[in-house]
């Protein structure tokens, strides 16, 4: 009896702890179900934050330019390279050939020689170890030091070899050559300092693509007795196309919104370019320029923020257009 | 085994990949117009020795190869041997199909025109090795679309197709059709046992049944070493090794 007694008041006890810490498990599993749906809620809304952000400063752009944008045709706004801005005269052409012409120059240089160099680390280099951080360092050099080494390099380079040679040579037959800007600041400066820090970019990402094409795929066409640069060209290059083509879109939009380094040697002259050595000015270097200087001009600030706008327009444009080549080559090659 | 007949002669190969020692003194003869199927357990060295019979194993960045492979009494790995020339004699069909990244038609002609056939007989020879692979009838109205559209049974026939077109003497399989569905297997086997009136066939296979289907001559690896070779009926019925008859059994491998 007494035992029993005791049993039963023992019992209760183990009971209500076993009840306690069934309960305490369950206050942790909801903490750890809640921590779950925060982290991932959490990370989203960052997520998406990030994203929103993207449409609040185009909104803040184009409230801050509407006083222009409303007040001008697209003719005068885009297509007129009249820029008088204390007659109220803000035409964008000179700047937007400016910005286009040095990005494209810029690409010309710098893709066909990242390709090759791309090709050669993946490919055929048995220091790729070394070569390759040596790479993702120069990615990381300050554009101002870029700019600086134009300054000292490129432009006295342009301007007492590359242009008087040019113009002698090709100025007469094709206008394109010929040197009306003996300062060696201008469009080929700007462009060619643009290449060198657009290049590593453009290797590093082209690499990693042509990395990514499968070694079964190169043994297939070596199999077949086809030379290593067969394969190459044929095969892996042609395989790793939407990726090259990825990186280059990457390297355009990164140099067309390059500001410092052209700024310092691209001779910023209101002008659209006639020839390889013209002054060119940029969009980026117009804003970097003049944002918070002549503001008590009318209508300056709203010129800026649409300079702006364009600036971001023309590179989400361009981005969306190669996902869209993108999603349509790997359509394409499923298909 | 006569010299007349043997196609191939490997004589004291070695492998190494860095320090591993992955093929050892490896001898032995692989008849003409034959199927000569490579057995033995998982990294014995079977495809250690089958790319080394077209030079593939030289790929690989730390490997070593010593000793000779005798292509019609040529060695191989002879200084001044052109080895995308060897690579065009010695075909080889891989395990899981790698279509070129282009059509069905530029696949099968990817090899002839790497090897200067002009485009003009193109047309016949792509339609003759499609048929040879009985793909024709399936993808005659779709030359032009990318192979990767075809299912991996119908890629691995286009890659035997691709193969074959380069004209080779030997062809080389490795595990071939252990990554197909069973109906495109069996069609991939029956397939590569009617090219032995043509080709030299040498196959790696893990299925000991499809080696007795198809195999006239085996050879038995282990650890990197030969342990036994010959006829396929002796091999599988009076295997004259322990570790042959233990692995045949499934006790080892
Ligand atoms: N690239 C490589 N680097 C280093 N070692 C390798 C390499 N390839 C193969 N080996 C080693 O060499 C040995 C033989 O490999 P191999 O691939 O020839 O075997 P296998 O018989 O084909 O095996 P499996 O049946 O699994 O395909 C194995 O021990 C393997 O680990
Ligand atoms: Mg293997």
């Amino acid at each position: 009896m007494n035992k029993i007694s005791g049993l039963e008041t023992i019992q209760p006890a183990v009971e209500s702890s076993r009840i306690q810490r069934r309960a305490a498990r369950q206050q942790g599993q909801r903490w750890r179900i809640l921590l779950d749906k925060l982290a991932g809620q959490g990370m989203g809304a960052i997520t998406l934050a990030a994203c929103a952000l993207i449409i609040i400063v185009g909104y803040v752009l184009i409230t801050r330019a509407w006083p222009l944008i409303s007040t001008r045709t697209p003719g005068t706004l885009i297509f007129s390279d009249a820029w008088h801005p204390s007659q109220g005269e803000f035409g964008f052409w000179a700047f937007i050939m400016g910005s286009a012409s040095v990005t494209l120059l810029a690409m010309l240089i710098a893709v066909p020689a990242a390709l090759f160099s791309a090709i050669y680390l993946a490919e055929y280099s048995r220091a790729r170890a070394v070569l390759k951080p040596l790479l993702d360092v120069l990615a990381s050099i300050p554009s101002v030091i870029y700019g600086l080494w134009g300054v000292l390099f490129v432009v006295p380079l342009v301007r007492d070899h590359v242009s008087p040679w040019a113009d002698r040579f090709l100025g007469d037959a094709i206008p394109f050559f010929a040197n009306h800007n003996p300062t060696g600041y201008g469009l080929l400066s700007g462009s060619f300092v643009l290449a060198i820090m657009v290049f590593p970019i453009i290797v590093s990402v082209t690499d990693e693509v042509l990395r990514s094409v499968p070694q079964g795929m190169r043994e297939a066409s070596l199999a077949l007795g086809a030379t290593e640069w067969e394969t190459t060209k044929l095969v892996v290059v042609r395989k790793a196309l939407p990726g090259i083509i990825a990186a280059t879109v990457l390297g355009f939009s990164r140099a067309f919104g390059e500001t410092l380094a052209v700024l310092m040697v691209a001779g910023n002259v209101v002008q659209v370019p006639r020839s390889l050595f013209d002054a060119v000015y940029t969009l980026p270097a117009l804003i970097a320029n003049n944002y918070g200087e002549m503001m008590s001009i009318p209508m300056y600030d709203a010129a800026l923020m649409a300079a702006a706008l364009i600036l971001l327009v023309v590179v989400l444009v361009f981005n969306i257009m190669a996902r869209l080549i993108l999603i349509h080559l790997s359509q394409e090659s499923k298909a | 085994m006569d010299s007349v007949v043997s196609q191939l002669s490997i004589q004291d190969l070695n492998v190494w990949y860095g320090g591993q020692h992955a093929l050892k003194n490896i001898t032995l003869e692989i008849p003409r117009h034959e199927i000569t199927a490579i057995i033995g357990p998982s990294g014995c060295g079977k495809t250690t020795l089958l790319k080394s019979l077209n030079r593939l194993i030289e790929l690989n960045p730390h490997t070593r190869v010593t000793g000779q492979v005798l292509l019609d009494g040529e060695n191989i790995y002879a200084p001044g041997v052109d080895v995308t020339q060897i690579r065009a004699r010695v075909g080889l069909l891989a395990q899981k199909p790698f279509p070129l990244p282009m059509s069905i038609y530029d696949n099968v002609a990817y090899g002839p025109r790497i090897h200067g056939l002009k485009n003009g007989r193109m047309d016949d020879l792509v339609q003759h090795y499609l048929e040879a692979v009985e793909l024709w009838d399936e993808v005659k109205d779709r030359l032009k679309s990318p192979a990767t559209g075809l299912s991996v049974g119908q890629q691995q026939r286009l890659c035997l197709a691709r193969a074959l077109a380069v004209k080779p003497e030997i062809l080389l399989c490795d595990e071939s059709t252990s990554a197909l569905d069973p109906i495109s297997a069996r069609a991939v086997e029956r397939l590569l046992s009617s090219l032995k009136n043509e080709y030299t066939v040498v196959m790696v296979t893990h299925a000991l049944r499809q080696a007795h289907r198809m195999a006239d001559h085996v050879i038995f690896l282990w650890l990197g070493e030969l342990v036994e070779q010959g006829p396929a009926e002796q091999i599988f019925e009076h295997p004259a090794e322990a570790r042959t008859q233990a692995y045949l059994s499934g006790e080892i491998g």
